[in-house]
């Protein structure tokens, strides 16, 4: 079996400006992963690397065994984006944002067919809104339509799902809900990879943190215990130093040290 | 005159399809330019025409058919330009559309048409549409119609959010630059309707109008084209009903017709949203409130009819009063 994400000495550069360099990564079948690190580390930038939103400037990449140039069963991939600030200037339901995840499997100019709507359903189901189908979007609340986001990645039946930010400005009730569904994800055998800044109740399904600092990879194993901590501050010495509390003014007082 | 007799008129008869045709095509584009927050992007498309208009003129082709010539090609410009996302994008946009009117103006004037001759298609002048115009018209709003409703998912997802629609696979360049194209299609096809100037005005206020009222991308779709043809078809009968001896503009009155729909659907709009944010339920959290506030004497006891605005929260209800919320305790109510 090919692994779903396979990045070689991969670097992308963003105007110009390198923002990752050197990174290799493997996502296996299977991995419930998550990226971390501090803010501008390039968690959100590997993520549309691999996704594609930004190209290589180095390296090569490959999904399910494909060169990325080449791949195109893009419905094996499912992404859900930073959630979007502004939204659109026409009306929207919850349930046609989750039909447009369908699209990666439609045909042109053909209606939905009698399994698409089984699927949207389902991924309705799954991040408990199917009583919310027929609502504007407006009108959910901020961690409501993340999860929202998340079923319409969902309903394209993806066998991995990439996630940026999905716990971000989330209250801690749905965050919970949010957990319920990746788990629900990951014991149906869906590889799962994910950016979050802290873990909170994720923190016991994630199998394999990645940590990045300044654009490279500088911890891969299981999870350490504080990462679930809420309001942890990363340090230049995360992966050498074991830590103890967050009261680590010493070395880099401009960076963690200050609470 | 009677309403038979103005139908059996062949000119009428002509204008009526045409502003059939134009009300469903332009609001179908307009709905996705006004999801892409690009509502002005049609009158600029319009400022473009106007050169292409004045090319046909002045070499004796058909003004129709240049205008969509230079109007796709200049919305393939701004779509362009928008795709860079350059901080001076609008000023670009602005140098574009101001370059097409000057630029028709002059040609017009090299061609010794005349003004009055620019005027008919800078305002309109459906009554005068030719046969031909007529098919070329209804062929062109068709396409339209069928591009916008038939891969309206498609079309929908780009426009929602550009990131996913890529990584679900889909053309997104393909499908912006298909909405720019019959943008510029819509606006050459309402050109003899309303008029270059107030193009704009059929493509986005019937979408303003249906928002009002609707909660999915789907209905607000449908009930713009129908605004649109219920405006276009009462904006000509009003002018060919006007009283002998007064001069009413049928593109002018339909646009203003257009806009007499939202304003009345706007008042309704806005109840709608008050209510839905005075009846959203309050969250719910694990721990109860900590502060135990009574209110102070009550006057009445609050009940399903006691006028106040009740709303859930968690397993009782709270009544809305003047901007606090008042849940019954025991024999006396607490502030929430």
């Amino acid at each position: 079996m090919t692994d779903p994400v396979d990045l070689r000495e991969g670097a992308v550069a963003i105007d110009g400006r390198p923002v990752l360099r050197g990174l290799d990564l493997t996502v296996r079948s299977g991995d419930f992963l998550a990226l971390m690190g501090p803010n501008g580390s390039g968690k959100s930038t590997l993520v549309r690397a691999i996704t594609g939103l930004l190209p290589l400037t180095a390296g090569s990449l490959e999904l399910f065994g494909t060169d990325i140039e080449d791949f195109e069963e893009w419905s094996r991939i499912g992404y859900v984006p930073q959630r979007p600030g502004a939204g659109s200037g026409v009306p929207a339901s919850v349930w046609e944002i989750v039909a447009s995840g369908r699209l990666g499997r439609r045909k042109l100019f053909r209606p939905l067919s009698r399994a698409d709507r089984a699927a949207i359903d389902d991924a309705l189901e799954v991040v408990g809104l199917a009583h919310r189908a027929k609502d504007g979007i407006h009108r959910l609340s901020g961690g409501q339509q993340q999860r929202v986001l998340i079923a319409r990645a969902l309903a394209g039946e993806p066998e991995m799902l990439l996630l940026d930010e999905p716990t971000a400005g989330v209250d801690i009730a749905n965050q919970r809900a949010l957990a319920a569904t990746l788990q629900e994800l990951g014991s149906r055998g869906s590889t799962i990879v994910l950016v979050a800044h802290e873990l909170g109740p994720l923190a016991p399904l994630v199998t394999r943190a990645v940590v990045m600092r300044d654009g490279r990879i500088v911890q891969d194993g299981p999870p350490l215990a504080d990462h679930g901590a809420p309001h942890e501050h990363h340090h230049h010495d995360h992966a050498q130093v074991p830590v103890s509390g967050h009261t680590v003014g010493l070395s880099a007082p401009l960076e963690g040290g200050q609470r | 005159m009677s309403l038979a007799e103005v139908f059996s008129l062949p000119f009428m008869q002509r204008a009526l399809l045409a502003a059939i045709f134009t009300g469903l095509a332009a609001p179908a584009v307009g709905t996705y330019l006004v999801q892409r927050r690009l509502a002005l992007m049609g009158d600029g498309i319009g400022h473009v025409a106007v050169t292409g208009v004045a090319l046909g003129l002045l070499t004796g082709t058909s003004p129709t058919w240049t205008a969509v010539v230079v109007a796709v090609l200049g919305a393939v410009a701004i779509e362009v330009i928008r795709e860079r996302g350059s901080t001076n994008g609008d000023v670009a946009l602005a140098l574009l559309f101001y370059g097409g009117l000057a630029g028709g103006v002059f040609l017009t004037g090299l061609g010794g048409t005349g003004a009055a001759r620019l005027q008919s298609f800078l305002f309109g002048s459906i009554t005068t549409i030719s046969e031909t115009d007529v098919i070329v018209t209804m062929v062109l709003a068709a396409c339209t119609v069928v591009v916008c409703v038939g891969l309206a998912p498609q079309l929908f997802a780009v426009a929602q959010d550009q990131d996913f629609a890529r990584v679900a696979g889909l053309r997104v360049r393909f499908y912006n630059v298909l909405v720019a194209v019959f943008a510029a299609v819509s606006v050459t096809v309402a050109m003899r309707t309303v008029g270059l100037l107030l193009v704009s005005a059929l493509m986005v206020v019937p979408v303003a109008t249906a928002q009002q009222l609707t909660r999915s991308f789907r209905t607000t779709l449908t009930a713009a084209m129908g605004l649109g043809v219920v405006a276009s078809l009462g904006g000509l009968l009003v002018a060919a009903f006007a009283p002998a001896g007064t001069k009413v503009y049928p593109g002018p009155t339909i646009v203003l017709l257009a806009l007499a729909g939202f304003v009345i659907t706007w008042p309704v709009g806005a109840w709608l949203r008050h209510r839905q944010r005075l009846t959203a339920p309050f969250p719910t959290h694990d721990v109860p409130p900590l502060d135990h506030v009574d209110s102070d004497a009550h006057p009445h006891a609050h009940g399903p009819d006691c006028g106040h605005v009740a709303v859930r929260h968690g397993d009782h209800v709270d009544y809305v009063h003047d901007g606090h919320r008042h849940a019954e305790h025991g024999g006396h109510y607490d502030e929430h």
